[in-house]
């Protein structure tokens, strides 16, 4: 007879999925962009990068240590956030700025709230904006190695002033801006692999860069190309589907997440159109984030046969 | 009916499917509680040292949801004590040592039925309970005393669970036993329809049953989602009906019964022989022979597992069940009981859980419940002891069948949580709210 059986509440099988596996998946998309970024803006890329990332898992380990919580560097979150802080920032931005814009986003937004889970805003969307604000990171872009920048403007600031990139270029990223943002290509190469992966859902990506599509064409000529140019431009396609999707920081319901990609959509256009800064996207995102707990309340499953007669 | 409900894509692992079910050879002992239903438990009706045979009644229903004992051996009754059973509750066991003759008692004739109430009382008699696992005395379904009229009679054929095919055997092997029961369920209560559903998965057993339709029966084919078997999940699939919170599916017309339930009934009108032996699916991975066997009740699992070759690594695990809705057993000496439909020897290997992390807020737990239950906010309500939240979050309406654990990345103990927070809300209830 077999004694001393292991008991325990059903089910008694588990999915294979993990944190870390979503994560390693994010990592996996981001990488097309990493690649494009390192092509278009040279090997300093490569290191921005390495730097963030060091930063990020180094901070929350360290941070761990300190208050003595379960360590959780190995479910590989940290190194989403240093990765996506990289591909958030231009290749030529001084080394002492990432360190300290990556330990604003582990320690700042995500330790000091609980870790992961915890976090009322996406961490690297947060310390964008906090580096925007801080050190006008953005303002300065980089240019790709291979072409004589002379101006210093992105070309959604050039945008601003009527000038107009090659679609293409747009598309393939051979434009000014941060590592990660610029290709277009790699960014939906990605964003398609998370979509087969299950690891998000089209709800806010498709709506965020529809309406902002779609605003982009009323408020700017009834121009369907001038609306194809909005959307390829700036951190939209990114922030659409690495940023937005945020598990923590988004609503989990398929109704919800298409009211936070609308309103970030809209949001943005107001920024772009009428705001001071050319770029509404990292704006757009931390305001929905901090409604979300709202738009997560408001937009509940429907309990089934659970109304009272 | 609009949409499916959600649900889950588990692995099916039906290792034993076509697997006809063998019989156990006379086991030497067998120990029979009087509690393998919901209600009160039986009352013993023999005394140690009685002789009994195979289908004397050894425990008598005691008031209306509680059902009668057979003994599923000829022997004699050796020890009458306390049992723990799984449910955590004690309950009076009969043993019997059985003397290797699996003599049949005189007693058990073919029952007469002239009327409803016959019917009522030949059900009653069979002591069917829910097969399916829940074990809900089956005469009390169809009315307890007087018969109720049924708009859909519901077979439930589902068998969504892992593992499991002892459905579906029984549904091939027994189909004229269903055949007969439905015959004769149709032709004294006032049944409408009769819906058969099975998976889509399960072609042998769809065959069979496709066999009987008629203009009352009909069979319908479901996709193999987990948990297809549910009765509200199944009940709103195949009429479109939603059972409200807190009612049971004959408020709205219906009876649910599992198709081995029908079976059983068929058995008892045809020979009067009642519920003394269980198909069950036997299956792990550290089963050496994983088949269907058919098995006394009362017999301990071990001798069911010895008969399929033992086992072939350590044991880490046993289960009652099904590997979603299962319950785990501290060692194999319990009995097989009136509703265990398979059980389940898992290696290390298999039992092996991963530690849970920190909840990443991702949904899929509350994306694949079938009734729209959120769990995320049911752990917090429950951290803050916010039953008006645990309320608004639907604890009340959980199943536990174990989808949002399933699917959970960082592996957290949902259904233990909603099973907290449904007690919880119970006491509450039961101090009177507030």
């Amino acid at each position: 007879m077999e004694n001393n059986l292991h008991l325990s509440v059903s089910p008694h099988i588990r999915s294979k999925i993990t944190t870390q596996r979503i994560m390693l998946d994010v990592i996996i998309a981001l990488l097309p962009a990493l690649i494009a970024g390192t092509v278009i803006f040279g090997i300093r890329a490569l290191l921005i990068t390495a730097v963030c990332i060091f930063t990020c898992v180094a901070g929350e380990f360290v941070f761990n240590v300190i208050t003595k919580k379960q360590q959780t560097v190995k479910d590989l979150s940290a190194v989403v956030t240093g990765l996506l802080l990289a591909l958030n920032v231009p290749a030529n931005i001084p080394v002492w700025q990432c360190v300290i814009g990556s330990l604003f986003a582990i320690i700042v937004v995500k330790c000091v709230f609980g870790g992961i889970g915890c976090n009322i805003v996406n961490p690297a969307i947060t310390a964008r904006v906090f580096m925007i604000i801080a050190f006008g990171a953005m303002a300065k872009a980089a240019f790709p190695v291979n072409v004589d920048g002379v101006s210093g403007a992105t070309p959604l600031a050039d945008l601003q002033q009527g000038v107009k990139t090659e679609i293409l270029d747009l598309f393939l990223g051979r434009i000014g801006g941060s590592i990660g943002e610029t290709s277009k290509l790699a960014l939906l190469l990605g964003g398609i692999y998370l979509l087969a992966r299950k690891v998000i859902t089209w709800q806010i990506p498709v709506t965020f860069i529809g309406t902002v599509f779609v605003m982009s064409f009323l408020l700017d000529g009834l121009s369907l190309l001038n609306a194809l140019y909005w959307i390829l431009s700036g951190g939209l396609f990114i922030g659409a589907f690495f940023m937005a999707t945020d598990y923590v920081t988004s609503p989990s319901t398929a109704w919800g997440k298409v009211i936070f990609g609308v309103g970030a959509g809209l949001l943005t256009a107001i920024i772009r159109f009428y705001g001071n800064y050319p770029e509404g996207v990292s704006f757009a995102i931390l305001f929905m984030n901090i409604l979300n707990p709202y738009i997560e309340n408001a937009t509940q499953r429907k309990l089934f046969g659970g109304e009272v007669k | 009916m609009a949409f499916f409900l959600k649900g889950v894509h588990v692995p099916h692992r039906k290792n034993t499917a076509g697997f006809k079910g063998v019989k156990l050879p006379a086991p030497k002992q067998v120990a029979i509680p009087t509690s393998m239903h919901i209600g009160a438990p039986a009352k013993v009706v023999v005394s140690v040292g009685d002789e009994v045979k195979i289908g004397t009644l050894i425990a008598e229903q005691s008031g209306v949801v509680s059902s009668n004992v057979y003994s599923s051996v000829s022997g004699k009754v050796v020890k009458i004590e306390d049992m723990l059973l799984s449910s955590g509750k004690s309950a009076p066991a009969i043993m019997i040592e059985s003397d290797g003759e699996m003599a049949i008692d005189e007693n058990v004739k073919p029952p007469v039925i002239n009327s409803a109430e016959d019917l009522l009382e030949a059900i009653r008699l069979s002591g069917v309970v829910g097969l399916g696992g829940a074990g809900f005395p089956t005469y009390v379904k169809f009315g307890a005393n007087k018969p109720v009229k049924i708009q859909e009679l519901i077979i439930n054929g589902a068998e969504c669970e892992p593992y499991i095919t002892s459905d579906s055997v029984t549904m091939v092997e027994k189909s004229n036993e269903i055949g007969y029961a439905l015959s004769v369920l149709t032709s004294f209560f006032e049944i409408d329809r009769v819906i058969i559903g099975i998976e889509k998965n399960k072609p042998d057993a769809i065959k069979a049953m496709k066999k009987l339709e008629n203009d009352k029966i009909k069979v319908r084919v479901l996709p193999s989602v987990y948990p297809q078997g549910g009765e509200k999940v199944l009940v709103y699939h195949l009429t479109g009906k939603k059972i409200p919170l807190g009612k049971l599916p004959i408020d709205v017309g219906c009876v649910v019964c599992n198709s081995t339930t029908v079976a059983t009934i068929g058995t008892y009108l045809l020979t009067g022989m009642p519920l003394v032996e269980k198909c069950i699916t036997v299956d792990g991975d550290a089963v050496k022979t994983p088949q269907n066997v058919i098995a006394p009740i009362g017999c301990a699992l071990q001798e069911v597992f010895d008969f399929c070759g033992g086992f072939t690594k350590p044991v880490a695990k046993v289960i009652y069940g099904g590997p979603m809705m299962g319950i785990s057993v501290p060692d194999t000496s319990v009995p097989v009981l009136k509703m265990t439909n398979a059980i389940l020897a898992f290696s290390e290997k298999l039992n092996k859980e991963a530690d849970p992390t920190a909840c990443i807020k991702c949904g899929s737990c509350l994306n694949h419940c079938p009734f729209g239950i959120n769990p995320v906010a049911i752990a917090a309500s429950l951290k803050n002891n916010d039953l008006e939240g645990l309320k608004k979050a639907g604890a009340q309406l959980c199943m536990e069948c174990g989808c949002c654990a399933f699917v959970c990345p960082a592996k957290r103990p949902i259904v233990q949580n909603n099973k907290l927070a449904k007690q919880k809300l119970q006491q509450a209830n039961a101090k009177g709210g507030k």
